[in-house]
């Protein structure tokens, strides 16, 4: 195991937002999740005009506002204080989940607990009971936009599995993810899988198949 | 005349009755009618069933609701956000009923019922836990959910601008939920940060006044 492991070289988060950066084009509408998700608006190439959509009523998020400039109700989805771009717009949220739901937004990048091979999706409930479930607008966004991209590190704590045949946990929506960018590599959600994009620099293939959890196509 | 102005929070809230169904505004901080919610509070009216997309965090808003036990039941998207303290503590201890409902499944049933529709089919958490239960159909080659409106007997709502005709605007995201849920609820309750004159440019209407119950004047902002 331990051998294993250290044939494995990861990308930093930053890095790796950055290599999805590179995927998102000029003009498009995208809908970003919350944590590693947003990041990616950091990244996208300069030239490429972006307009991105948060759930709670803004299309055309901004940057985070300088000091002194706050506007206490002017947030992004995880509640963070931002600003508008010029083109941006406000809108109340049965208009903002009609743009998801119908299919309006062209990309969205979410974060996930698992992905399985047939592009079914799980993140927004664990098997631990314990705590109140919560679902947001997770379930909306993956059956609306028709290209969901998926960011996430490639295991989880303990190293376990996140890339599997089948998720063990609560699904957020069925066979909705296109593509899944992790620390290790790019897989694209194919007929007959998991197939290989690329493997971030260094990795081999049979190091990377050594902690999914299903079979990668090349 | 039609004059929906109304003097104090505590006389605009008089009308919400003990085991209400109550539709409360915002999203995160934004556009939550926290004035409103300290009147309920003081009223000390319970029972309540609370229709929101979040749970309240901290001691202010739907928190104080819950840490007064006036809430028997929360139907949300999103409970569990940080420093959602008194909720987890009323869930955990089973003092409050828990509905998830997927965000925009929740927005759209309350659509749903200000528009007059008894329901609708979304292809929204089909094939997953939240639809189980519910009937399903397929639709363009797609299984879709029933989803049923969602009624309340008051909604709660924040807006930056009223006039005496209920005619409403809001500030950048702090709109969310608030118009649609104006539309659901047999009373509309509404703190506005700022009372009108004159009337509203009719342009500037974002929730026409036919489905406003009573405006009062509340200037504090988050």
């Amino acid at each position: 195991m331990s051998q294993k492991m250290s044939a494995l070289h990861r990308l930093s988060d930053n890095d790796l937002a950055r290599r999805l950066a590179q995927d998102i084009p000029d003009g498009a509408y995208v809908n970003l999740g919350i944590g590693m998700p947003n990041k990616v608006a950091g990244f996208v190439p300069a030239g490429r005009e972006v307009m991105y959509q948060t759930e709670n009523g803004l299309l055309g998020v901004g940057p985070t506002p300088a000091p002194g400039t706050e506007d206490p109700e002017l947030i992004d989805a995880s509640k963070q204080l931002v600003t508008t771009i010029p083109g941006a717009s406000f809108f109340e949220h049965s208009m903002s989940f009609a743009m998801m739901r119908g299919g309006h937004i062209d990309i969205a990048v979410l974060g996930a607990y698992q992905v399985a091979e047939n592009g079914d999706l799980a993140n927004w409930a664990t098997l631990d009971e314990k705590h109140p479930p919560a679902v947001g607008g997770a379930m909306d966004l993956v059956v609306g936009v028709p290209t969901i991209y998926v960011i996430m590190r490639h295991t989880g704590r303990d190293d376990a599995v996140k890339l599997m045949e089948r998720c063990t946990y609560p699904l957020t929506g069925l066979g909705v993810v296109s593509r899944v960018y992790t620390d290790l590599c790019v897989l694209d959600v194919a007929p007959e899988g998991f197939r290989l994009v690329e493997l971030a620099p260094g990795n081999t293939l049979e190091a990377v198949q050594a902690v999914t959890g299903a079979k990668i196509h090349i | 005349m039609i004059d929906k102005r109304v003097a104090t929070l505590a006389e605009a809230i008089a009308p919400v009755r003990e085991g209400a169904v109550v539709m409360i505004g915002g999203f995160g901080t934004s556009g939550i009618p926290f004035g409103l919610i300290d009147a309920l509070a003081k009223s000390g009216v319970g029972g309540l069933t609370i229709v929101s997309n979040n749970a309240g965090a901290g001691e202010e808003g739907i928190s104080i609701l819950l840490r007064n036990g006036q809430v028997a039941r929360v139907i949300c998207s999103y409970p569990r956000t940080p420093g959602s303290i008194w909720f987890e503590r009323r869930y955990e201890a089973g003092e409050v009923e828990l509905e998830v409902v997927p965000q925009g499944t929740l927005a759209e049933r309350i659509r749903a019922a200000g528009a007059g529709l008894g329901g609708f089919f979304t292809p929204t958490g089909y094939g997953t836990r939240l639809a189980e239960g519910k009937e399903t159909r397929q639709i363009d080659g797609r299984g879709q959910v029933l989803e049923m409106a969602l009624h309340a007997d008051i909604a709660l709502i924040r807006a930056e601008e009223a006039d005496r005709w209920g005619n409403l605007s809001f500030h950048a995201t702090a709109r969310n939920f608030n118009p649609v849920m104006a539309m659901a609820a047999k009373h509309t309750i509404v703190e506005a940060r700022h009372v009108l004159e004159g009337p509203m440019d009719p342009g500037a209407v974002v929730c026409p006044g036919i489905f406003v119950g009573s405006v009062t004047e509340y200037g504090v902002r988050p």
